[in-house]
């Protein structure tokens, strides 16, 4: 019901009707406004992209940049949910909310970063969701095509996305991590299928992502030899925080000796030279904790946005299924971390 | 840790200078703002279009017309009110921003949307020795370069692609792609009718015995006085798609290998007026949002138009101009923000297109062609932005080792979405940086000075208000400030041929030339 008002609510501000097709239409100012983008991915995905609605959850500066792009690119709509109230600290990345926004006790910052997002784009419905998500009914999941989680805590991580993967329609799944000059995205978009356009010609395409709890449980030593080391690394320092009930990026170089033995311990476990991991990496990790190099939020936003875009779309190859990025080598990398195919015929997607 | 305090206080210290506050500019602000800058300058002449708003998330609707660096300054100021950010609303080649005006940079960041500006920078940034942070972007392309001088290769170490030109011919006589028709429904239709009298047009076909058919074809630009607007309209239209047609196809030559095209006459396309006889003439006031398209009911401007439907928005965009646009006739020059300039284009180019057998393109696409658009996401534009400012903090640094060119790719390379590669050397016999002469094989008892100014200096060199030395010797410069004399002295020059000039350019002569400042 609700999503049935919503939906006339948006139709009803599209004015003038210019483009028709499929008896979809793009008003006069939408063609003005999305002019150079449509010149990138076309009519056709600049209504599909209309037609979808968002949910980012946990609003630090990586997230903050990935809305501001989904917003300026036309989804239908963006519900953002975080209740923590604001603090210097939450503001360090932030460009939506100004700094004496910090006396302003009675808003969360959700609330006050969803005035400043409306203003990118008046044609975008953007609102908030307040309480917890992991707490919410499976339902309020349907409303959404894409679920983001940011500096989301491990069990929580894992406890959305399977959420995500028990409804009817798909909900593509997207977590997002970003400590210091490092970074990290991961992507479910379940089983998906898209055209694949190679030189004129196009091609069906298949994919099978598996779930974060999935991809992290396939065994390190059937990695291909070449793997990120920020991948194992990050699982090190999950495993931290798990173990020590802290929340993401609540951690200092002090944790060092505890982490290296749970390097040691994991590295044991699962046979992997611990030089996989470099002590150097670990302590930067640390150190850096959930505090974010605004250059990297840029980046991050900007991948995942495009990786978005690309999904709903069905525009080009999507990411499959983790990235990486780490200021110190300057490398955007793609790593794709899946389970052998579980059927016989099971095609996943692995060229 | 020290050496991230250290960083932050580099930061802190830094004084930027941005180049454009556009698609890439206003990201590049915001993250500078957020990375602790306190210090930015930054200079974009252009003002906010609507176009703009998709990615240029600083603006908004109502920032329309204004001034992008200082509307940019001032939405940055909201998030970060205790930075210094300077704006100027102009062009980064104006006097004032000379080598001195860049020597009080640390770091100079370029948003750039064309070569000519990235030249010009690149040598101002080479003449200060300020480290350069070059950045582009196309859809989900993107790249982000270091230029040091000295360290790395300078902008122009490397030819750049220049914008694509085609052979006159091509364009008048031989069109075999729909862009062929763009250019010259822009260059020389459009040109003729709407654009400066003065400027020489090769619209006009000439026939294969060299017989000029200019006794037709002057007067047919002219409205007679008994002519009305659509009259006049169809008149153009038989002249340029019929008359010019047979014309070209008299030349048999050139059709022994290329499909003949159709000489298109209004008769058989449409031989009723679309407007009543002796209408009413409206008077010519000046709209802005006079448009064919809504006048005829057309609507979605990615509809591909019939030839019958092409003919009337011709015909009904020269009409409105006449009507709607007297005074603009005579000084117009393309502008892809003009509806009525692109409606009139669209149709032309289809029409021609017809003619030729080339396939019908929708106003859309004739937009972008005509217009050079270049296709723009904010998402490219925001990580460019990320990669600027993480080159900026190590040329802050001086860690000049870590320098590196970034590629944003669409496809993964080798896993890699953002490709990072190490900075090329300095091109020894770059004409830009390098000191390194270059070999000009010239006669230099035929060339005149001026030859050599205007298709060396200036076109193959891109200087363009160059110093000529040969020794100690002045033989040339250009300026507004030079003494009376000096300019006569300098004009007499131009005319004479280098081996004639008082200080006699002979084989093995070196000359200097640099910029003026």
């Amino acid at each position: 019901m609700e999503r049935a008002n919503h939906h006339q609510n948006l139709t009803s501000r599209f004015s003038r009707l210019q483009i028709q097709m499929d008896g979809e239409e793009l008003s006069a100012q939408e063609t003005a406004l999305y002019d150079r983008q449509i010149r990138v991915w076309g009519v056709d995905a600049q209504k599909r992209l209309s037609k979808t609605h968002v949910l980012v959850n946990g609003l630090n500066g990586t997230a903050v940049e990935f809305c501001k792009n989904i917003v300026l690119a036309g989804v239908g709509s963006l519900t953002i949910m975080d209740d923590r109230i604001v603090t210097e600290d939450a503001l360090n990345a932030n460009f939506l909310i100004p700094p004496d926004a910090v006396k302003d006790e009675g808003s969360s910052l959700a609330e006050l970063c969803c005035d400043s997002l409306k203003e990118f784009n008046p044609m975008v419905h953007v609102s908030v969701e307040r309480g917890d998500l992991t707490q919410l009914d499976d339902e309020f999941f349907d409303k959404f095509d894409v679920v983001v989680v940011s500096c989301c805590p491990f069990n929580n991580k894992k406890l959305i996305n399977d959420k995500c993967r028990k409804r009817q329609k798909r909900v593509g799944f997207y977590s997002v991590d970003c400590r210091g000059s490092c970074g990290e995205i991961f992507v479910d978009l379940q089983d998906y299928s898209y055209e694949q356009k190679k030189t004129d010609c196009k091609s069906g395409c298949h994919l099978q992502y598996p779930s974060f709890e999935a991809a992290i449980s396939v065994p390190w030593r059937d990695l291909p030899r070449k793997v990120s080391k920020l991948y194992f690394a990050l699982r090190v320092i999950e495993k931290f925080e798990l173990c020590e009930g802290r929340n993401p990026g609540d951690t200092s170089t002090s944790d060092l000796p505890v982490v290296l033995k749970l390097r040691k311990e994991s590295c044991d476990a699962q046979s992997l030279n611990e030089t996989h991991i470099p002590t150097g990496l670990l302590e930067r990790l640390l150190a850096a904790g959930a505090k974010e190099h605004p250059p990297l939020c840029a980046i991050l936003g900007g991948i995942l946005g495009q990786e978005v875009i690309k999904a709903v779309s069905g525009k080009g190859d999507p990411l499959k299924n983790f990235f990486y990025f780490d200021v110190a080598d300057g490398k955007g990398v793609i790593e794709d971390i899946s389970p052998p195919p579980t059927n016989a015929d099971g095609t996943n997607g692995q060229p | 840790m020290a050496s991230l305090d250290s960083q932050t206080e580099a930061i802190k210290r830094a004084k930027v200078l941005m180049v454009g506050a556009g698609g890439i500019g206003c990201e590049l602000l915001k993250t500078l703002a957020l990375s602790g800058f306190q210090d930015i300058h930054i200079i974009d002449m252009d003002t906010i279009e609507v176009s703009n708003l998709n990615r240029q998330f600083l603006f908004r609707q109502t920032h329309v017309g204004q001034s992008k660096a200082k509307v940019a300054r001032d939405a940055v100021l909201k998030f970060r009110p205790h930075i210094n950010i300077t704006p100027y609303h102009a062009n980064v080649k104006d006097p004032e921003f000379n080598v001195e005006f860049f020597k009080q940079f640390n770091v100079v960041l370029n948003g750039l949307d064309n070569l000519d500006a990235r030249r010009h920078v690149n040598r101002l940034c080479l003449a200060a020795e300020v480290p350069l942070v070059e950045s582009g972007t196309t859809g989900f392309l993107g790249q982000v370069t270091v230029h040091a001088k000295g360290k790395t290769e300078c902008y122009e170490c490397q030819p750049k692609p220049t914008p694509k030109t085609y052979p006159v011919c091509t364009i008048t006589s031989t069109p075999s792609k729909f862009v062929h028709c763009i250019v010259w429904a822009k260059d020389l239709l459009f040109a003729k009718l709407f654009g400066d009298k003065n400027q020489g047009n090769d619209l006009n076909v000439r026939s294969s015995d060299g017989a000029d058919s200019s006794k037709h074809t002057e007067d047919v630009f002219e409205r007679n006085l008994d002519e009305d607007s659509e009259q006049y309209a169809r008149k153009i239209y038989d002249h340029v798609f019929g008359y010019n047609t047979e014309v070209a196809l008299a030349n048999e030559e050139t059709w022994k290998n290329r499909n003949r095209p159709r000489p298109i006459y209004i008769s058989d396309v449409l031989p009723d007026r679309i407007t009543k006889k002796n209408a009413k003439v409206e008077n010519g006031s000046t709209e802005s949002a006079v448009s064919a398209m809504s006048s005829l009911g057309l609507k979605n401007p990615q509809d591909v138009w019939s030839l019958v439907e092409n003919t009337k928005i011709f015909l009904e965009a020269l009409r409105l101009f006449i009507v709607k646009r007297t005074e603009d006739i005579g000084n117009l020059t393309f502008d892809k923000d003009d509806q009525l300039a692109v409606e009139f284009v669209t149709a032309a180019a289809n029409i021609r297109a017809s003619s030729f057998g080339i396939p019908l393109h929708s106003l859309f696409e004739a937009k972008g062609i005509a217009g050079n658009i270049v296709h723009a996401v904010a998402t490219t534009n925001a990580i460019i932005a990320g990669l600027i400012v993480i080159e900026a903090i190590k040329v802050l640094r001086n860690d000049f080792h870590n320098y590196r060119m970034t590629y944003c790719l669409e496809h993964p390379s080798r896993k890699m979405l953002l490709m990072p590669v190490e900075p090329f050397e300095p091109n020894k016999s770059c004409y830009v940086c390098s000191e390194t002469p270059l070999l000009l094989e010239v006669n230099t008892s035929t060339s005149k000075l001026r030859d050599f100014v205007e298709k060396i200096v200036k076109n193959k060199l891109g200087m363009s208000s160059p110093l000529i030395m040969h020794g100690s010797n002045l033989i040339f410069e250009v300026g507004d400030d030079l003494e009376e004399d000096v300019a006569a002295n300098y004009a007499l020059n131009l005319d004479k041929v280098l081996a004639e000039l008082p200080t006699p350019v002979t084989n093995g002569t070196m000359l200097k030339t640099q910029r003026r400042i």
